[in-house]
Formats: structure tokens, C-alpha cells, sequence
């Protein structure tokens, strides 16, 4: 049986008088793994903060599970089980990694059924790196240490839904190959389902089952990577 | 009286003055920080604190009076703070130039309602005979050094005030989500902070220890409706020279602008003072314009 995690509705977004998103409509199946595509400002990214709710609702509804979230402030989706990996990684440059991960859990506020003890073991068992530079100021950690550190801190709040912004961009291949090995555990041993803006259509096509491509603030195409191949919409993408 | 003995008067004049100009300008460096707003009717916290001290010295004579009314105080501006910053700056957030109009509105209203209610001269708050002493050095070098007790006792509570919210920034959680929101607002608020109490938060306890200063004010001199406009604009010099919204560049350019106003009182009248004063700051932020310790915060890249 298939269940909708999160559902978009007529979702639009302006940046003042300039409108950014327009007329979104999406369904992301429980557990599944989304990759969010298009060319450089076409609106993924705020179309990520319109879920998030860093950027205003200027039409349309967002359902999360069964809870209309439209009119949610962004801590409260996080509470709700949103989580945010953003662009540029944006970790608290003075405080440390430990101190990162703990405002993560400010997501569990008024949660109940959840551990509120700390962070999670399975963060440091996914980042094992954490563990050795949990003292250190994230303003001084490498782009790969701060990415890890944004994606865990994310998990801190135990998220149902991890909205994650080119979690990969700007960083050194080794490392790359490190963050898509935990996100793909993230997905099958946390259960977590993803929605993934992602410029690299290799590893958007190997890890996400559906995609959606973006163009000028809308949606113009979506279908299921086991169906097509990268090659097939890579025109509509043209990186 | 000894030439050693009486330039220790003055540093430890310097240091009373600084304390107070602390206590007096942590709230606007917290608030500033976190929310950049500049809150024009900071000093009338202080002057409500001064009254209210007044008014709890009514209900509660004697000694304990004074530690009665210090929490009173702390309270009514924490919660006079609070509902300004519900009502008015929060609806002004978005701009700054109005905030300042309307927190300047909001200062003029509150002087006036005091001139009602307590009229224009002032109350006296008398200090409690326990701080009615003098620490007095009789022999040695330091001969004829006079400490009185209300200096000292100011310093204390500012030295506790100081610790108490420095425990509070960086020991607790609500201190943590406090960092979090004055480095990244928005990121913040996705990983579940209520970035929106968070400033209620910070406002209320910044006009609270206004409102304490506003005690240690009534104990020096009498509490006039206008009190806090002598003490607003050091406190706004101690933000602009400490690097605006830092808790360690707020104490140390209070003690910078404490000892300054004191011993540059051994040479000059107190009006040479002041304008000797200005003079420095403006040369200090001509040579470093950030202030004496640096804080990125997203506010101020902005």
C-alpha cells in the first residue's frame, strides 16, 4: 500500500513582486527517494525552502502526512518531521559539531514517543568522522565535514522527510562517495524518505526511484528513473 | 591623602561606573544581536526599575527591601520589555528606521506616565543601612582610600548579572538556540527553533537586567522620570565600541568607558569629560570599526 508522505497542491512562491514558483503540484510516496532536477534557477531550491518554509507560501497547500502545513512557521514543520539539509551546507560557524547536532534536536520539541535523550548513535555510526571532530567550530571544518555535519544534524530531529539540497556540490570526490553511501543507508535503515536536488544525473538515476524536472518555477515533466534512462531527459536538463 | 591611594579611588570609581554602564547596556547589545533593533526606550527600563524599587521599598521597609526589590524589578521590565517587543517591534521588524521612531514614541510615553504618576522632581531611594558603610584604608600607601559599600555591592551584582548570563548563553540549551539564531536565522528555524520566542526570550531578559540596573540607579541618586537618558547614551557607546551584540567586547568597553569617565574626571570637569569621551570613541571606531571584538552575525552581513 502505497501512502502519500507529502503533498503539494497549487504550491506558489514569490520573492516580492517576482514570482518564483508557480502552480506546484507533487506526491512524494512514503519511503521513496525523489530526485529534484533542472538547470541553475529554475526554483529547486526554493522550492526545498517553500517545503521547509524558510520561504513564504504565496498560494496552494502542503500536506505532510495527514497535517495541513501550509500555515506552519519552519520550526514548526521541523517538529511536524521535516528535515533540511540546505545549500552552501550552512552549519552554526561558532559553534561546534557536538553543539550543531544538538540544535538539530530542538525538531523534537513537544514530540512525544521519541528518544529526547541526545544525539542519536546512528549519526556518528553513519559520520563516523563526527565523532573525531565533535569539539571542533564547524566554521573551520572542511566543505565534506560540514556536509556531513549538516545532514546529521538534520537527522538529529529524526525526520520523517529529509529535504536535501546538492548535498554533494562543492565537494571532493572521496567524500562525495561518503555522503551517497549514507544517504542511501539513511533511506533503508532509517526509513526515511528523501527529496534530493541533485545535479548529477548518475547518482540522482542510481539512488532516486522517481524524478521531477523543473523548469522556470514549475514542473514540466516527471516519471520513474526505472522506466527512462539519465539519457533520455538530459536535454531538458542540459548540465 | 596619597597620590596612589586616590588614582585606585578612581580606577575603582572606574570600574563602579563600568559595571553600571554594563548592566545598563547588555540588553541593547543582546537584542541589537540577535534581532538588530535598536530599542530607544531601553533607559526608561532602567528609570521603571528605579521606581519600582521605590514602590517596593513602600510595601517592604528595612533592610531586605533593597533584595525585595531587585527581582521585582527584573520582573516588571522583563515583562514590560516583553509585551514591547510583542506590540511593537516585532510588527516593525522588517524595519529598522521605524523601529527606532516608534521605541522612541514608546520612551516619551513612559516618561510621561512616570511624571504623572510620581510627578517631575523624583522619588529618593534610601540604601539600606548595610551599604551605608565605607571600607576606609587608614595606613600604608593606599592611606585615606575610601570604599563605600554601594560601590562595592554594585560591583558584585554586576559580576553576578555578568556570569549568570554568560551561564546562560553557553550552558544551556535555550543559550545554545540563542547562539544558533544570532548566527543563522533561517537555518535555525528549519531545524525547529522557535526563532520568534527566542527574541521574545532575549528581549524580556534584556530589559529585565535593565530594569536591575534601574534598582542599583535609585541607590546612587534620586529616580526621576528621565533618569535613563543620562545612562542611554553611554550604554549605546559601550554597544557601538564593545562590537555590536558580543557579551565579552559588551564588559570590556564598559570597563574601557568606566575607567575613562574616571580618571579623566582627575584632570577635567565632568562636561570636558563627556566631551573627551565622545571624542575617544569616535577616534577608537575611526581605527576599528568593528568594534573591540568581533562577532560575525548574519544581522549584521545582512
Amino acid at each position: 500500500m502505497m501512502t502519500t508522505l507529502l503533498q503539494l497542491e497549487k504550491v506558489s512562491s514569490a520573492y516580492g513582486q517576482s514570482k518564483v514558483l508557480w502552480d506546484i503540484d507533487m506526491e512524494i510516496v512514503q519511503g521513496s527517494a525523489v530526485a529534484l532536477i533542472g538547470r541553475n534557477g529554475v526554483g529547486k531550491t526554493t522550492l526545498l525552502k517553500t517545503i521547509m518554509g524558510v520561504q513564504k507560501l504565496s498560494g496552494g497547500k502542503i500536506t505532510l502526512g495527514d497535517q495541513d502545513v501550509s500555515a506552519m512557521a519552519a520550526h514548526g514543520r521541523a517538529r511536524s518531521g521535516i528535515g533540511f539539509v540546505p545549500q552552501g551546507r550552512h552549519v552554526f560557524p561558532h559553534l561546534t559539531v557536538m553543539e550543531n547536532l544538538t540544535v538539530g534536536l530542538a525538531a523534537l520539541t513537544g514530540r512525544s514517543g521519541l528518544a529526547q535523550t541526545g544525539i542519536a548513535d546512528h549519526i556518528f555510526d553513519l559520520f563516523p568522522k563526527l565523532t573525531q571532530i565533535r569539539a571542533r567550530k564547524a566554521g573551520l571544518l572542511s566543505g565534506g565535514e560540514q556536509q556531513q555535519l549538516a545532514i546529521g544534524r538534520a537527522l538529529a530531529g529524526q525526520p520523517r522527510l529529509l529535504l536535501l539540497d546538492e548535498p554533494t556540490e562543492g565537494i571532493q570526490p572521496s567524500v562525495v562517495k561518503q555522503i551517497e553511501h549514507a544517504l542511501r543507508r539513511i533511506r533503508t535503515e532509517l526509513g526515511v524518505t528523501i527529496v534530493i536536488v541533485e545535479q548529477y544525473l548518475d547518482f540522482a538515476w542510481s539512488f532516486a526511484e522517481r524524478y521531477h524536472v523543473m523548469q522556470r518555477g514549475k514542473i514540466v515533466r516527471e516519471g520513474s528513473t526505472k522506466e527512462e534512462t539519465a539519457a533520455e531527459i538530459a536535454h531538458l536538463v542540459n548540465i | 591623602m596619597h597620590e596612589s591611594a586616590f588614582l585606585l579611588g578612581q580606577v575603582f570609581n572606574g570600574f563602579s561606573v563600568a559595571s553600571l554602564f554594563i548592566l545598563a547596556a547588555l540588553g541593547l547589545a543582546l537584542s541589537f544581536g540577535l534581532m538588530r533593533v535598536i530599542n530607544m526606550a531601553h533607559g526608561e527600563m532602567l528609570m521603571l526599575g528605579g521606581y519600582l524599587a521605590y514602590l517596593t521599598l513602600q510595601v517592604v521597609p528595612g533592610p531586605m527591601g533593597i533584595i525585595v526589590a531587585m527581582p521585582v524589578a527584573f520582573l516588571g521590565a522583563a515583562i514590560i520589555g516583553g509585551v514591547l517587543e510583542f506590540a511593537v517591534i516585532h510588527r516593525l521588524s522588517a524595519r529598522p528606521l521605524d523601529t527606532l521612531l516608534a521605541t522612541w514614541g514608546v520612551s516619551l510615553i513612559l516618561q510621561q506616565a512616570a511624571r504623572n504618576m510620581f510627578g517631575a522632581i523624583g522619588v529618593e531611594v534610601t540604601a539600606p543601612s548595610w551599604l551605608n558603610h565605607t571600607v576606609s584604608i587608614h595606613s600604608g600607601f593606599l592611606s585615606g582610600l575610601d570604599l563605600p559599600d554601594t560601590r562595592i555591592f554594585i560591583l558584585i551584582i554586576a559580576a553576578l548579572v555578568l556570569a549568570g548570563i554568560a551561564a546562560l548563553l553557553n550552558k544551556t540549551r535555550l543559550g545554545l538556540y540563542v547562539r544558533a539564531v544570532n548566527q543563522d536565522r533561517a537555518t535555525a528555524a528549519a531545524m525547529g527553533v522557535n526563532a520568534r520566542l527566542i527574541d521574545l526570550a532575549v528581549f524580556s531578559l534584556g530589559t529585565g537586567v535593565a530594569g536591575l540596573a534601574g534598582v542599583i540607579l535609585a541607590l546612587l541618586g534620586p529616580v526621576t522620570p528621565t533618569v535613563g537618558q543620562s545612562y542611554i547614551v553611554p550604554a549605546f557607546l559601550v554597544v557601538i565600541l564593545g562590537g555590536l551584540g558580543s557579551l565579552v567586547g559588551t564588559t570590556i568597553a564598559s570597563i574601557i568607558i568606566g575607567l575613562f569617565t574616571a580618571l579623566i574626571e582627575i584632570f577635567v570637569d565632568v562636561s570636558v569629560a563627556q566631551v573627551l569621551l565622545l571624542l575617544f570613541v569616535i577616534l577608537f571606531i575611526q581605527i576599528r570599526p568593528q568594534g573591540v571584538i568581533t562577532v560575525r552575525t548574519r544581522a549584521l552581513e545582512g
